[in-house]
């Protein structure tokens, strides 16, 4: 089995970095086992194809503009997952819906997608979260946990190294 | 006045671009090109240390990542004056030739080959006579009838689900498009067959660059990879020849289907050697150093004056005087607060000031480059013209070649002048990726050999000095001139600019209201249907647009991302 924790955004314009801020804490609070393998996608395209094929299900961190309230969670599965549907002028525009759509053409698609985001509070330039995002971390930490879990994969806190 | 249309965005990779374009007669006779988003990266950078500049800039663009890693710590290493051990360098250049192959494969066949070729035609084709044809034209393992067979039956199955997927709203049917069946065909597999190649690519700049897509083992003085021939955990020799048997994966394909596609479309496309020249003041830099210093380079640089390959001004060294004083950036016409006239860049300024679409007042977030006060055209051709003025033997090989495998199968004689167009430079970007997937060969022998010598050093450790500072880092990017400006005060970062390829070929009027390439190459661009403007696109995404920022919010909502407005 093989799970992809996708963290996806622009980290030099604040709350867009979230997803690749998640898993950078995913990454720093977890053991993870070998089946589950993150990647810092940032805002690249093909060049993660390889990384994305045949996967089992790939858990997507990404910024999410929902028109819901600022920084409040949103989870998107399977249907609700706007891959194929996207309004598009013309075929040069490869984002990771894209990728997604791309592995479908090529029979490599993931068993299945997650989306978990974040509404932004600020897409302005900086390097840093809006407080309000950043506090919904634990959050979105528990929700990839729990998605982990009822994919059969059990992943547990690292211990703290007593001082 | 004739009609105007708007396409916003032209490209979804990187950021937002604008093009606005007046249509007279059924021909473009004005247009703008506008960036649509700030990009501030430069305030982020000002008080950082500046070995962290290139991991910093690496996020600026969701496709050039590795370019601005490895200009950033060049501008760093300029301003120090500093050497890099020749380890780094070869690895430096097998990851800049890796990914420049990359971005012109995936380029050419998935960002711009639906320009000219038709998905929905292709299902009229005959697998046995595209065999034929593409026999006639190449003995590339994958041109099989089976294989034809395949990819058409798997197109049906898909365009018959009424799903286009990947291939949702190209422009199919439109008038423009002209290849016969067959061809369509042709080029639909190799676009699938790109999809595997273009992992090899990923996958040396992967290994050399310990992460993909976001590189990790650049340093300011070197790289951060250690050599050792018998550890596991560091650049041994099984993961060299593992490089050295995709680099003869790439090679195969480069030369046996995408030279010969590009000919063999372009050889139906004759009339498009004709549109989309615009500004023909060429800019190139050297790249790929072959000493610590560089001053000696694989693939030489230069400045083409109108097109005249006799006129090339070479650019020598990363001290090159001839360049670092020849760039201006002007914002008169651009969203930024304005007044002094064009900056050198280690005088520019990034201070937002935004207005509303000017047409003739300020109208982008792009600024405008210019060399010794005039536009100049970066990219694929502008390398190819310079390598060539410069007598490179393999540019001149792969360029006599395309241009005569286009000729025999349009029965007629294609000049060199034919380059200067949007067809043109489709040509020079596969043209330069032949040349690379040389070097990319040739700078693998040159590691193994230095390696095979004893030498294993890849870092040099940076000093600081006291005082000020300041450098210019240059790359040949897949675009074109990459070149980052730093200056730094007791090693931190008192001023940043990037003028990246992009910032070139979209830039904006200038101080003397002189159009930029993009806006050059459009004016009197044929446009047959106002509401799907694929001629305008053409030419556009002949140079490969790609805005240094990118936003991927992801929308929920399935808000339209496009807009064309035919007014």
């Amino acid at each position: 089995m093989r799970i992809v924790v996708l963290g996806v955004g622009n980290t030099l314009l604040s709350d867009e970095g979230i997803g690749v801020r998640a898993i950078e804490k995913l990454q720093q609070d977890y053991d993870l086992p070998p089946e589950v393998v993150i990647i810092d996608g940032g805002t690249t395209g093909m060049e993660m194809l390889d990384d994305l094929s045949n996967a089992d299900h790939i858990i997507i961190l990404d910024a999410v503009r929902g028109g819901r309230a600022p920084a409040s969670i949103i989870v998107l599965i399977g249907e609700q997952v706007p891959v194929f549907f996207k309004t598009k002028l013309s075929p040069h525009q490869i984002g990771l819906s894209d990728v997604l759509a791309t592995l479908a053409f090529i029979g490599e698609q993931p068993g299945g997608v997650t989306v978990i985001g974040v509404e932004p509070v600020s897409l302005e330039t900086g390097m840093e979260l809006t407080p309000q995002v950043k506090a919904r971390l634990p959050e979105l930490m528990e929700l990839v946990v729990t998605e982990l879990h009822e994919l059969g994969v059990a992943i547990k806190r690292k211990v703290p190294v007593a001082a | 006045m004739g009609k105007r249309i708007t396409i916003d965005p032209i490209t979804r990779i990187e950021g937002h671009l604008r093009v606005d374009c007046e249509v007279n007669n059924g021909k473009v006779s004005k247009a703008w090109a506008s960036g649509q988003m700030w990009r501030g990266v430069e305030q982020i950078l000002l008080g950082h240390d500046a070995r962290d500049a290139w991991a910093i800039t690496q996020r600026i663009c969701g496709v050039c990542t590795t370019v601005h890693a490895i200009t950033s710590v060049r501008a760093v290493e300029n301003a120090l004056q500093m050497e890099v051990p020749l380890n780094a360098q070869y690895i430096r250049n097998l990851i800049i030739t890796a990914h420049a192959i990359h971005d012109h494969v995936v380029h050419f066949y998935h960002l711009s080959a639906l320009d000219w070729v038709d998905v929905v035609s292709a299902l009229k084709a005959d697998p046995g006579k595209t065999a034929a044809l593409a026999a006639s034209l190449s003995n590339w393992s994958g041109n099989s009838k089976q294989e034809f067979t395949k990819v058409k039956e798997r197109l049906t199955g898909f365009v018959g689900t009424g799903q286009l997927g990947i291939f949702t709203n190209g422009y199919w049917g439109h008038p423009a498009m002209k290849l016969p069946p067959e061809v369509n065909l042709l080029a639909v597999t190799h676009y699938l067959q790109a999809l595997e190649i273009q992992r090899y690519a990923s996958k040396i700049v992967s290994i050399l660059g310990s992460k993909s897509p976001h590189i990790q083992n650049m340093a300011v003085g070197g790289v951060s990879n250690p050599i050792a021939t018998d550890s596991q955990s560091v650049l041994t020799v099984e993961r060299l020849m593992a490089v050295k048997e995709w680099i003869d994966k790439l090679n195969d394909f480069i030369k046996n289907v995408y030279l010969v596609d590009v000919a063999a479309i372009g050889a139906f496309y004759a009339d498009w050697t004709k549109i989309g020249a615009g500004v023909t003041d060429y800019l190139c830099v050297p790249d790929l150093p072959l000493d610590t210093k560089g001053t000696k380079f694989a693939l030489p640089g230069g400045f083409i004056k109108a097109g005249d390959l006799a006129s090339i001004k070479p650019i020598a060294s990363f001290n090159d005087k001839y360049f670092r004083d020849g760039v201006q950036e002007s914002v008169k016409h651009s969203w930024y607060k304005g007044g002094k006239g064009a900056l050198h860049p280690f005088k520019g300024e990034t201070i937002p000031n935004y207005t509303d679409f000017q047409d003739d007042g300020k109208y982008s977030w792009v600024k405008s480059p210019t060399f010794y006060g005039n536009p100049a055209q970066v990219g694929p051709l502008s390398r190819v013209l310079a390598m060539a003025a410069q007598n490179h033997a393999p540019t001149l090989k792969y360029l006599t070649g395309v241009l005569d495998t286009a000729g025999a199968i349009a029965k007629t004689k294609i000049p060199l002048a034919a380059v200067h167009s949007t067809i043109g430079r489709h040509a020079a970007r596969a043209v330069s990726c032949a040349v690379q997937v040389d070097e990319l060969a040739n700078q693998w022998n040159l590691l193994v050999e230095n390696i095979a010598k004893g030498d294993t050093a890849t870092f040099n450790k940076p000093v600081f000095p006291k005082g000020e500072a300041s450098g210019v880092g240059f790359h040949e990017a897949p675009r074109g001139v990459l070149s980052h400006w730093v200056v730094l005060k007791d090693g931190k970062i008192t001023n940043y600019q990037c003028v990246v390829p992009t910032t070139w070929n979209a830039a904006p009027r200038n101080e003397g209201d002189v159009p930029g390439p993009y806006e050059a190459s459009l004016l009197n661009t044929p446009v047959a249907d106002a509401e799907r403007p694929l001629e305008v696109l053409r030419t556009v995404h002949s140079f490969d647009p790609c805005l240094a920022c990118a936003v991927h919010v992801l929308d929920a909502e399935g808000n339209p991302v496009v807009q064309v407005k035919a007014l």
